[in-house]
């Protein structure tokens, strides 16, 4: 397995759309602290591209190298390899490389702009971290519905839905329902609802750490508490775990069943 | 100013003609107490107080007098009543320090307690681990000048007020540093008064706070990181210019709160990272210019009730809202101001942009309306519902527009 996820990383980190995507981050980090040197006020802004741009790219990136090494993989299922180590292993290369290029890409200008002489060095990596879960969630995602879809278009099509519901219907219907049902006690309903989408998990665990979150009122308060203890904490972060691995296994599952 | 210089001609005619003798109070002297001192010398004499800890708990001054303190001279109200009860007119305190007032739940226990006086000067005194700081009732013409009010207040039902006025009429209360109370300066009933220039910052609830006083002004004052910012209600004809309210931040925290005032000027001050800049509740026909909102949660919000109210010349720079609302009405104008997040353009270089600006945003529409939706600020999709009804708006107040927004920032 190391050697597959060796062979797929290193293929990708030599790819030029790695190169492109480190750059694209490190070029935010630099323009973002040049203009602002505000390291607490770069981690706001960042926390918008992060929770949108990492599931996109993630998913795109997973869609098109899972159909690009299409016939890589077909030699690969020739050779007396088992299938699981073959698409783990493609998995890994695909979502360690994409989340190298966020962590080297955003960890350089903020280490140039003194990161480890702010307060907000925590903040920080739980801006990468959960980048980094992002990533690990919606390749996974993304190559499941490869798997599932073997018409190319097709796939594409249902990995742009996905990300597209995650990052943007959700929070509508979200928002719709609460309008609805807005004479009903709903601080309960934000909560769960906010708790069950990975993007609006890792917004509010981020919100939630930065001077913003007094904007959030009362809700806040109530989300805080959730948020503030222990138990909150290994609930949220198990929920980004969760999340990681349920796709892994049914991609592995589907993957031994699937007829190439 | 000139009523200042009034007061002064007034005053020092008053002590220079009447043959005022000077007294020295130490604990060597012919006056070893305050208290003796106190009921020893004649009106309108002056007592000097030598460096020293005095014990005066609860020590009444019922005539003209002016006390002095030297370095170090210390008044000790050993916690148990008032430090200073000032019952007469003309008295003139300077110099002192006050410390251990008495604490109660039922009496206001002040390190100077002023009532029914007239004409009376608080200079340059400090007061520490006092109650109430200065407690003035049913006074007027006196001036509070330069005093330093230093608390350590944790509750609000456990400590009182900096500087409290009660029913007093045209006080000046000018440079005064008050921290650590409950509120730093507490008016109810005070009309024609002016405060000018105080610093009031870390208190337990507000700076300043205003009941039912009609007629007064405040100025160039600095409220900091006070627990709910400044509260004016109720009151008429207030003024209010070059103020600065800054980082009032907190889940139920603002700058400054107008509640049923009417008639009033917000001019100049700067409003910066406070939860709420302004918010409005209730009140009508006043004017609001040359403010400046920068880096707050809202910078203005208005709730019902607020007729005829004008906003001009103002800056609105990098709020998260700039103005909210809870109602499809409006009868407030929002003409020529300057707003950041404005994406107009100018044709004809006149400085006003051709394209009318709404503040309004959607989702602050929206979470006016249900307080729980605001669990999905920053997220992508209330910036698609923002930008869609910023294009054709369908829910915030269509006529709630500035039609001739600036291009530059006024300075």
């Amino acid at each position: 397995m190391i050697k597959i996820f060796k062979y797929s990383f290193s293929d990708l980190m030599r790819s030029r759309w790695s190169l492109v995507y480190l750059a694209f981050y490190l070029l935010l980090g630099f323009v973002l602290l040049f203009l602002n040197n505000d390291l607490s006020k770069g981690i706001i802004t960042l926390m918008n591209v992060i929770v949108i741009l990492t599931p996109m790219i993630g998913t795109i990136f997973g869609v098109m190298y899972f159909y690009n090494s299409r016939e890589f993989t077909e030699l690969l299922l020739a050779q007396p390899v088992k299938r699981s180590v073959i698409f783990f292993g493609q998995y890994l290369g695909v979502s360690i490389s994409l989340s190298l290029s966020l962590i080297i890409g955003l960890g350089i200008p903020f280490l140039a702009y003194g990161l480890f002489r702010s307060g907000v060095i925590v903040n920080f990596l739980l801006l990468l971290s959960s980048g980094a879960f992002l990533t690990f969630i919606f390749v996974a995602l993304a190559i499941c519905i490869a798997l599932f879809n073997t018409n190319k278009i097709k796939g594409f099509g249902y990995a742009i839905l996905m990300w597209l519901f995650f990052a943007v219907i959700y929070d509508g219907l979200m928002l719709l329902s609460m309008m609805v049902f807005a004479d009903y006690p709903l601080d309960n309903f934000a909560l769960v609802a906010s708790f069950l989408n990975p993007i609006d998990l890792s917004r509010i665990m981020i919100l939630l750490k930065l001077d913003i979150s007094a904007l959030l009122g009362y809700t806040g308060a109530l989300f805080q508490r959730f948020f503030g203890t222990n138990l909150g904490l290994i609930a949220s972060w198990s929920m980004l775990v969760f999340w990681t691995f349920w796709p892994i296994i049914l991609l592995i599952r589907k993957a031994q069943k699937k007829n190439f | 100013m000139l009523r200042g210089i009034t007061i002064f001609i007034i005053l020092s005619s008053i002590v220079f003609e009447s043959n005022a003798r000077s007294h020295s109070v130490c604990h060597q002297c012919d006056l070893p107490t305050l208290s003796i001192a106190v009921n020893e010398v004649s009106h309108g004499d002056t007592l000097m107080l030598e460096k020293g800890i005095y014990s005066s708990p609860g020590i009444e001054i019922t005539k003209p007098l002016t006390l002095i303190g030297k370095p170090g001279a210390v008044l000790d109200g050993e916690s148990k009543d008032y430090v200073l009860k000032v019952l007469s007119d003309s008295v003139f305190i300077s110099g002192l320090e006050f410390i251990n007032t008495g604490k109660s739940y039922t009496k206001d226990y002040a390190a100077i307690y002023i009532h029914k006086s007239s004409i009376f000067t608080l200079s340059n005194n400090l007061i520490k681990g006092s109650f109430f700081g200065i407690l003035v009732e049913k006074s007027k013409n006196g001036q509070i000048l330069n005093n330093r009010v230093l608390g350590n207040a944790t509750r609000e039902d456990q400590s009182g007020n900096g500087i409290h006025l009660w029913d007093c009429d045209s006080i000046l209360i000018s440079e005064n540093k008050v921290s650590g109370m409950r509120d730093g300066i507490y008016l109810e009933f005070v009309d024609g008064s002016k405060i000018i220039k105080n610093y009031s910052h870390h208190n337990v609830r507000y700076g300043l706070h205003f009941m039912f006083s009609n007629h007064d002004q405040y100025a160039r004052n600095k409220f900091e990181e006070n627990g709910a910012g400044v509260a004016v209600m109720f009151s008429k004809w207030i003024r209010m210019e070059n103020n600065r309210f800054i980082n009032n931040w907190g889940t139920a925290s603002y700058g400054l709160l107008l509640k049923e005032i009417y008639d009033a000027e917000v001019l100049n001050n700067t409003f910066q990272e406070n939860t709420l800049g302004v918010y409005v509740d209730g009140s009508s026909r006043v004017n609001y210019s040359g403010n400046t909102f920068r880096q707050n949660g809202w910078a203005i919000k208005v709730s019902g009730g607020c007729y005829t109210n004008v906003f001009t010349r103002n800056n609105f720079l990098g709020n998260s809202f700039d103005v909210s609302y809870n109602s499809k009405m409006n009868d407030n104008t929002f003409n020529s101001n300057y707003w950041g997040s404005y994406a107009g353009y100018d044709l004809d270089k006149d400085g006003t942009g051709d394209v009318p600006y709404r503040p309004v945003k959607l989702f602050s529409y929206v979470v006016n309306k249900t307080p729980e939706t605001i669990v999905l600020l920053r997220s992508l999709f209330v910036d698609i519902i923002n930008f869609s009804e910023k294009v054709s708006p369908a829910f915030t107040p269509d006529d709630l527009v500035d039609l001739s927004p600036s291009m530059q920032v006024f300075k």
